[in-house]
């Protein structure tokens, strides 16, 4: 039996491979995305283990990782704290650090670098090692730099901007003045190797002091080393006798976790994000596998009743054939890996396109995933194998003697009922979503319900599917002739077989178009939004969110026209007994003219030192006017203020919002997020705005946008969002072609015999290759219509469920038209192979096949 | 001969006109050793409204004959005319309106598309030329071959004989200068296939159409206007009007000399096993 398997996968070489590819490309993905995953968080690992001593001093409250810079505390230390930190006996070395928040590298084009990206960091370079005894720096080229002029960056930072050794280099400072430059004197990078793509601006201390302290000789945090035999624990136990109010000392360890903990949860989005693509991928496969099979099967009847004379059992039937798909699914696995491996590499070049570095050492494949990528290939082979290879074993020997094979094929009914009845399953999870029955949050449920149709439509397609092919039929009949009208016919041949082909590209589909539906309503309700609650003329803030300094709103006041800039500061504050850091709002006294909040109690007046929570948080949190809330800053400043106004909800203000003055009493440096800016009565808003960007020239963080700037700013970034998802989706499409062209060269071989025929009695090549892309487009038109449809449904009903956020519902006809476009692209593209190999048979020889 | 081949387009008496010919045909497969001369210069001419059964044992390239009559096939050496035309000098596409206007076929099996009714089987030819059918001679042939009831009928829900008949229709639909039959009724039941040849005899005889058909049964060969006996890739013999003991006689002759031969060339390569050779 092992034997006939063996010649039964080298009898239908090409066949399997075309089956096998949909598992490589499957397994690719999934191998590929974990082989990325890992070595995206090796990379953050290790670089957060590398750059970390045995204990660090730092701000009470401050969380590390946070390089936002909301609210950085001014408090700083002096160097006496460190010499005293010397001298004490668990202390190997305390070497003092200052870190800078908020520094960008402006590259040789004058266009900031990193941005949205990965962060800056900038500090003063010191001999501390990290809690491994090595090296936290390596210098690759050049030298250290000496004082404020001179600096190193990271290699890739330094070539991605175009600087070379001796460039002077144009950096950009949070607070006071904004521009400086510097001379590059040399480039590092940690020593783990890369910098997983953030931007290092390294100075010597009295050079950072210079920079970020004001030239005071005073430090930021400081880095611990433990004498030898001494443990962290100790050692912050020590060191912490000797630090000044709103100081802690914290274990190195600890610093790992919280840095892994705030790191690992982007991480886990990123790898969920693609996890869910590989499961995608892995599904259309799985389709196609089992339409292969099918098909294999089918062809082979005779074989198996044959089989089935001469003595075999059903049993042996159907296992020889499941032995043939594992012999496949393994070898296809293997294949899978190292491309998924290679895939890997991909991802990474793609993502640092972005600005997030993979460091390659990290790619590499690990037991787990190889593992989990076999048992993943093999096991959804096999399943998908299952069904075709009893329908093998159920062929009656007495098919062995019939003159023509005609495939037995069950009815439908049995699949259309259990179908339906699992469909009317999949609505009342939709309906329990949207009716919020609780258990589950409602977009869950609406998920559950999405994935569940869209499994079932793509069971029950040969039947949904039928009036979709019957319009195919007879608009290509009308169109095309005979040509037409055999493929529109060809098509509904084997329902089960076109359904399950176009099933691959209705999953790619429905998502695409669920998505479509989502972000084209998401940009709707952020249009909307902004038109009801964009008050001021302009605003002003950094791509990055990240805080800048406030000359640049002393500035813009000056300019002529300008009548008010009102000025926002996000700061992390926790309030009362709260345990989480959360962001605020700092606001000046104007802001409540230039932004348009409803007061609903109290008053709104940022200049009366009080508080200013929306409705949704006070009812959340039981506040009333006049209730009094404790903000506790880093360095533990507390700080307590009564609420002045509840206002209804706005985009412009945080839930909760503060006086601007907070922000100096908190012991926080002053900076800006947000500028508000109105203008005097008759002022020309373009003069006025060539004037704000020519402030804003030198910064190219800041931007000055109006009203619909603002809108699509806001709007980029969801398209932003949008390609990615679109970029990898098109992998999903990809193996749904590989579908097609696998379901039509099998069709194709198996109508030998007729298209033989056909060519005898006067087809052309032209019109045969006609017939073959025709059947294709309507496979593919069907694949689209159920995704689009059953996208279209769930993007409805996903945004009735999160109204709140997408408050306008916006269905992208034109872009659901560019996609049944494409589906017809795809059909045309998918049958360019098996059409020419169709047009390619010899009349004769076609006709001869049995 | 050549002369008039290139004459017969222009209308003439029917007896007199050449439908197709072939001129020294060879069709040779392999090479070397393994060499085997399934047409070995054939030459031949049918004549335009009349029934032609091509006969022969198995091996004798009957079928290779009528392939490459058909342009199905292409000779090794030697010429195909159809209606006039040298085939030989067509391209795909020449070929294919070549099938489409001035042949028609009847094959053994398989003769219909599975997808289509009998009516859209039997345009079919016509819609892919994008033509339009003759009315008149649409009705006639249907009436002809009985089957207007079941025109809106697939092919699986047909008798074998009925698809045959179908098969026939669409042939001469077309109105073609030569029908080419392969074994038009060797999977039929001798009812039905006395049916279908009673068909082929009357669309000779009524509408003036040339068939020429390959097949080893005697009987269906007894329909014919004329029997080309065909042996080891050439014509060896042919009969006028023939009964159906005539040929079986012929054939038995036939048979005896071809083993015999067979024998010969065993004996004298000094392979062993001869008597296998028959």
């Amino acid at each position: 039996m092992f034997k006939l398997i063996l010649r039964n996968i080298g009898a239908r070489k090409m066949r399997l491979a075309m089956s096998a590819l949909a598992i490589v490309l499957g397994v690719a993905f999934l191998s590929g995305v974990l082989v990325f995953s890992n070595g995206l968080s090796k990379t953050f690992d290790g670089i957060i283990q590398g750059t970390t001593p045995d204990g660090v001093v730092r701000v009470e409250g401050a969380d590390s990782f946070s390089a936002g810079g909301a609210g950085t505390s001014a408090a700083t230390l002096p160097p006496s704290v460190i010499a005293k930190l010397n001298a004490l006996p668990e202390v190997e070395i305390a070497e003092g650090n200052v870190d800078g928040y908020g520094m960008y590298v402006v590259d040789s084009d004058g266009d900031l670098l990193g941005g949205t990206g990965a962060p800056t960091l900038a500090f003063n370079r010191t001999d501390a090692p990290n809690m491994d005894g090595g090296k936290i720096l390596a210098l690759l080229d050049g030298r250290w730099g000496q004082g404020a002029d001179e600096i190193v960056l990271d290699e890739g930072s330094a070539e991605k901007a175009g600087y070379r050794i001796g460039d002077t280099v144009k950096l950009l400072s949070p607070a006071g003045q904004v521009e400086r430059s510097a001379t590059l004197v040399g480039t590092a990078e940690f020593n783990q190797g890369g910098t997983a793509g953030a931007t290092l601006i390294i100075f010597d201390t009295p050079g950072a002091q210079e920079v970020f302290l004001g030239g005071r000789d005073a430090f930021t945090t400081v880095g611990l080393t433990a004498a030898d035999g001494v443990s962290q624990a100790a050692l912050v136990a020590a060191a912490q006798t000797v630090l000044p109010d709103g100081f802690e000392a914290v274990t190195g360890d600890a610093v790992v976790k919280e840095s892994q903990d705030s790191t690992a949860a982007f991480l886990d989005v990123i790898k969920t994000f693609l996890l869910v693509f590989a499961l995608i991928a892995v599904i259309v496969g799985a389709f196609i596998i089992v339409n292969t099979f099918s098909i294999l099967v089918a062809q082979r009847t005779r074989e198996s009743a044959l089989l089935r004379a001469l003595g075999a059992s059903r049993r042996q039937v159907t296992r020889s054939i499941l032995a043939e798909a594992f012999v496949m699914a393994v070898l296809a696995t293997t294949v899978g890996i190292a491309l998924g491996w290679a895939l890997a590499r991909g991802l990474a070049a793609m993502f640092g396109s972005v600005g997030l570095d993979i460091e390659g050492t990290f790619l590499t494949l690990s037991t787990s995933t190889i593992l989990t990528s076999y048992a993943v290939g093999v096991l959804v082979t096999l399943v998908a194998a299952l069904m075709p290879a009893r329908r093998a074993g159920k062929v009656s020997p007495i098919a062995a003697m019939r003159a023509d094979d005609v495939p037995t094929k069950g009815s439908l009914r049995r699949r259309t009922v259990i179908g339906s009845a699992v469909l009317v399953i999949a609505a009342t999870a939709a309906v329990a979503g949207l009716a919020d029955v609780g258990g589950l949050p409602a977009a869950a449920w609406i998920g559950v319900g999405a994935f569940t149709s869209l499994l079932t439509v793509a069971v029950l397609s040969p039947v949904i599917g039928l009036p979709v092919l019957l319009v195919c039929r007879s608009i290509f009949g009308r169109l095309f002739g005979p040509s037409g009208r055999l493929a529109g016919e060809n098509a509904m041949r084997d329902p089960r077989r076109t359904g399950a082909t176009a099933s691959a590209l209705m999953i790619g589909l429905a998502l695409v178009s669920t998505i479509a539906v989502m972000a084209g309503s998401m940009k709707a309700s952020i249009d909307k939004v902004v038109d009801d609650e964009f008050a001021p003329d302009f605003i002003a803030q950094s791509v990055t969110f990240a805080p800048f300094s406030t000359t640049v709103g002393d500035q813009m006041t000056k300019v002529p026209g300008v009548q008010t800039v009102s000025r926002q500061q996000m700061l992390s504050v926790k309030i009362d007994d709260e345990t989480d850091s959360e962001l605020i709002g700092a606001s000046d006294a104007n802001f409540d003219d230039v932004s348009r909040l409803k007061a609903a109690a109290g008053s709104v007046d940022f200049g009366a030192g009080k508080a200013v929570v929306t409705q949704e948080r006070a009812d959340k949190e039981g506040w009333k006017v006049g209730d009094v809330l404790t903000f506790s800053f880093p360095a533990g400043k507390k700080i307590t203020l009564p609420v002045g106004g509840i206002i209804t909800e706005s985009v412009v203000a945080f839930e909760v919002n503060v006086p601007i003055e907070v922000v100096a009493e908190a012991g926080i440096q002053r900076q800006d997020n947000f500028l508000s800016i109105t203008l005097t009565d008759g002022a020309d808003p373009g003069t006025v705005q060539t004037a704000l960007d020519a402030v804003t020239k030198p910064i190219p963080l800041v931007e000055v946008n109006d009203k619909e700037g603002f809108a699509e700013s806001v709007r980029g970034q969801v398209n932003q969002l949008l390609y990615m998802i679109y970029g990898l989706l098109a992998l999903a499409i990809i193996i749904a072609v590989i579908g097609i062209v696998n379901t039509l060269g099998l069709s194709v071989l198996e109508r030998t015999r007729e298209i033989g025929l056909l060519r005898a009695i006067g087809m052309n090549r032209r019109q045969l290759r006609r017939t073959i892309t025709l059947e294709s487009v309507a496979i593919a038109v069907l694949g689209a219509v159920l995704g689009m449809a059953l996208g279209l449904i769930y993007g409805v009903l996903l945004q009735r469920v999160l109204e709140e956020d997408l408050r306008v519902l916006f269905i992208p006809f034109g872009q659901l038209a560019v996609f049944g476009v494409i589906a017809v692209v795809v059909g045309v593209l998918a049958a360019v192979i098996p059409a020419a190999r169709a047009s390619r048979l010899n009349v004769l020889d076609a006709i001869s096949t049995e | 001969m050549s002369f008039r081949s290139a004459t017969s387009s222009t209308p003439e008496p029917a007896a007199a006109t050449i439908a197709a010919s072939a001129i020294g045909l060879t069709k040779v497969y392999g090479s070397g050793a393994s060499e085997v001369r399934a047409l070995d210069g054939v030459t031949l001419d049918l004549h335009a409204g009349e029934f032609t059964a091509i006969m022969g044992p198995s091996g004798s390239g009957k079928s290779t004959l009528m392939h490459c009559l058909a342009a199905l096939d292409t000779p090794t050496s030697g010429q195909v005319l159809v209606g006039g035309t040298d085939v030989g000098r067509l391209n795909d596409n020449d070929l294919t309106v070549l099938r489409r206007t001035r042949i028609g076929f009847v094959f053994q099996a398989f003769n219909l598309i599975p997808t289509l009714t009998a009516e859209e089987n039997i345009l079919l030819p016509l819609s892919l030329a994008g033509s339009t059918p003759d009315q008149q001679w649409f009705d006639t042939v249907i009436e002809t071959i009985g089957l207007r009831s079941r025109l809106g009928h697939r092919p699986s829900e047909m008798s074998g004989g009925q698809q045959q008949r179908v098969a026939c229709a669409r042939a001469l639909v077309s109105k073609p200068s030569i029908i080419f039959a392969d074994e038009p009724t060797g999977n039929l039941d001798s009812v039905s296939g006395a049916e279908v040849l009673a068909f082929l005899r009357r669309s000779v005889d009524e509408f003036g159409q040339t068939i020429v058909m390959v097949t080893h049964d005697a009987v269906a060969a007894s329909h014919c206007d004329r029997v080309v006996f065909l042996a080891d890739g050439a014509v060896v013999d042919e009969l006028s009007h023939p009964s159906r003991e005539e040929i079986l006689e012929h054939i038995t002759v036939l048979q005896a000399e071809v083993t015999a031969r067979a024998a010969q060339r065993h004996s004298a390569d000094g392979v062993l096993d001869a008597g296998s050779g028959a």
